[in-house]
């Protein structure tokens, strides 16, 4: 095929053949060099004593062990909060109303700006309603339910996804047999939607758990062991955040944290694709 | 997709609950966006009405202690880090997706996208780690200081870069299979059919990614404000350092009190608006308008 090109057609092809080839390469020597880095620099400090000491003089020695309770009890009311409304706001867009509807319509506009919030707005929004107009105060509380609000989308958009790859035979075969459509949803919806569910769930973690800016302003900076959900508590990203802008020499302590950061997104990662790849298409693949 | 409507003949009093229930839950969803917006603008009046709008361009400088509120640098550097980052992730991510479904072989197209994936769920404090340690002091080599407009755009590149190969994946992988026959048969060269076939065909999704990572790109907080320098001016060169109004809020939300708080609450707003315009932008495109 190639000798019937004219010359500076082949001329183009050669180009375009080096120019694709040259930004995929591009691209991953960067995150290699990225990658490398953060394991190369961060591995030595890693160590079941740097999980769970305290750290000590500002952070500079010592471990991470308060940071990552924090981090957790965060998480914790990030879920609690966001799952039974997302898994709710889902099984409303899917289930109970048309694509067409007004409210579904509205609804879903604006969980799509939503999404689109940038993490500093939320946390703007998080310090004035939670913080100060309920009274939170900067805790984990407050922070925990900041990270709600930004993590909705994400969830509500791969549950109702979710619901969707659920044959619409299963409905009708309910239907057919009188069977509620509350029954339905538990017995027979929820349980073949659930790949979509965890798909959402894991995705929703990666964006909590990545999240500084939206936690500087609600959960605070304080590196204590917390003591209760209306302690202020420092999340595992404000710990990095602070150790390499505001601590000199902190950055030993900052790579390793930063190392402990990324193989939990990594695992996030996996399990999402995993879950995607194998889950999903074994539940529809049985039907 | 067969929705259980609501006018389905029901006899149970629980389903009627239940529809009820959920509504009351995709409410207070839906309502969020809204709490949001009436926030920002409860806490931004104050310093609106004392000051008013026009100020916030037209003040001499960004001193809030002495009244004065000048957003124009900061808005310089979000428009200067986001146009720059955008300008090279675009035709980088453009690039890789081709590389995942037209010149990579098999063997290569897979792991690459997964390592795509990987670097879209990096934080970005991570990125702005690295991007202290690693590039700030190469940068300072060739022209310090080393923080700077271009520690910016670089680090913001590898961020939003992520989205759009991704969204470019996507909707290459849904080009239909007759086109590329079509192609095949009159005897077009690769690069002759992607630029000839596949890119119109799939314009409309390339430019809802160029839309996201816009987004991605102006909201984006912690890694800008880790490797920009964040002095208040509008640069010069790209190794000036500066600062957006994303890094202003967080640098200075600290402790700001009284008008100076509310003059962040105002440049929340002005983020805020970026982004619906983007999200209503993106909308009628893939709608199709664009193209009528």
């Amino acid at each position: 095929m190639a000798e019937t090109l004219s010359r500076p057609q082949n001329l183009r092809e050669w180009l375009a053949f080096v120019l694709v080839w040259g930004a995929a390469g591009l691209v991953t020597a960067v995150f290699c060099w990225l990658l490398g880095d953060i394991v190369w620099h961060g591995i030595g400090h890693v160590s079941w004593t740097f999980l769970t000491a305290p750290p000590e003089n500002a952070g500079r020695q010592g471990g991470i062990g308060p940071i990552l309770a924090s981090t957790s009890l965060i998480l914790g009311v990030c879920l609690a909060v966001s799952l039974p409304i997302g898994i709710g706001t889902a099984v409303l867009l899917a289930e109970f109303t048309s694509d067409q509807s007004l409210f579904g319509r509205i609804t879903r506009r604006s969980l799509d700006i939503l999404a689109g919030v940038p993490s500093i707005v939320f946390g703007l929004f998080g310090n004035a309603f939670f913080c100060k107009m309920l009274g939170l105060g900067f805790s984990i509380l407050s922070g925990g339910l900041t990270l709600a609000c930004m993590v909705l989308p994400v969830l509500i958009r791969s549950t109702e996804e979710g619901f969707r790859a659920v044959p619409a035979s299963y409905r009708l075969s309910a239907a057919a047999l009188g069977l509620s459509r509350t029954t339905t949803l538990i017995h027979l919806l929820l349980p073949a939607a659930v790949p979509g569910l965890l798909v959402g769930l894991v995705l929703g973690v990666g964006r909590a758990i990545a999240e500084t800016a939206a936690l500087i302003f609600t959960s605070g900076y304080v590196d204590r062991m917390p003591e209760s959900l209306l302690d202020s508590g420092r999340a595992l990203s404000i710990h990095i955040f602070d150790l390499s802008m505001n601590v000199s020499g902190g950055d030993t302590n900052a790579y390793a944290s930063a190392l402990i950061l990324v193989i939990m997104l990594l695992a996030i990662n996996g399990t999402v694709s995993w879950l995607a790849t194998y889950g999903l298409h074994r539940k529809i693949m049985t039907v | 997709m067969t929705s259980l409507s609501n006018n389905t003949l029901s006899r149970w009093s629980t389903d009627e609950l239940l529809c009820w229930s959920l509504r009351g839950i995709a409410t207070i969803a839906g309502t969020i966006v809204m709490l949001i917006v009436v926030f920002l603008i409860v806490e931004a009046l104050p310093v609106l009405h004392h000051v008013g709008l026009l100020r916030f361009f037209t003040d001499p400088s960004w001193h809030p202690a002495e009244g004065l509120y000048n957003l124009t640098p900061m808005l310089w550097g979000t428009l200067f880090a986001m146009t720059g980052s955008v300008l090279i992730a675009t035709p980088l991510g453009i690039l890789s997706a081709v590389f995942c479904h037209y010149y990579a072989p098999s063997v290569l197209a897979r792991p690459y996208r997964r390592l795509i994936e990987l670097l879209a769920g990096v934080p970005s404090v991570v990125y702005g780690f690295w991007g202290l340690v690693v590039l700030v002091p190469l940068i300072a080599e060739i022209q310090p200081p080393g923080p700077s407009l271009l520690a910016g755009i670089l680090i913001l590149t590898i961020m939003i870069l992520p989205t759009i190969a991704l969204m470019a994946d996507a909707s290459l992988a849904n080009v239909p299979q007759q086109y590329l026959r079509g192609a095949a048969a009159l005897g077009l060269p690769r690069w002759a059919t992607i630029r000839g076939v596949v890119f119109p065909a799939v314009r409309s999704g390339l430019f809802t990614g160029v839309i996201l990572e816009t987004g991605r790109a102006i909201g984006e907080t912690m890694a800008i404000l880790m490797v920009c320098g964040n002095v208040v001016q509008i640069p010069s060169t790209i190794f000036d350092p500066i600062r957006t109004l994303t890094a202003n809020i967080a640098l200075e939300m600290a402790y700001a009190i009284g008008d100076h708080r509310a003059a962040l609450f105002v440049s929340g707003l002005v983020l805020l608006a970026m982004i619906v315009a983007l999200v209503v932008s993106a909308e009628w495109v893939s709608r199709g308008r664009m193209y009528g």
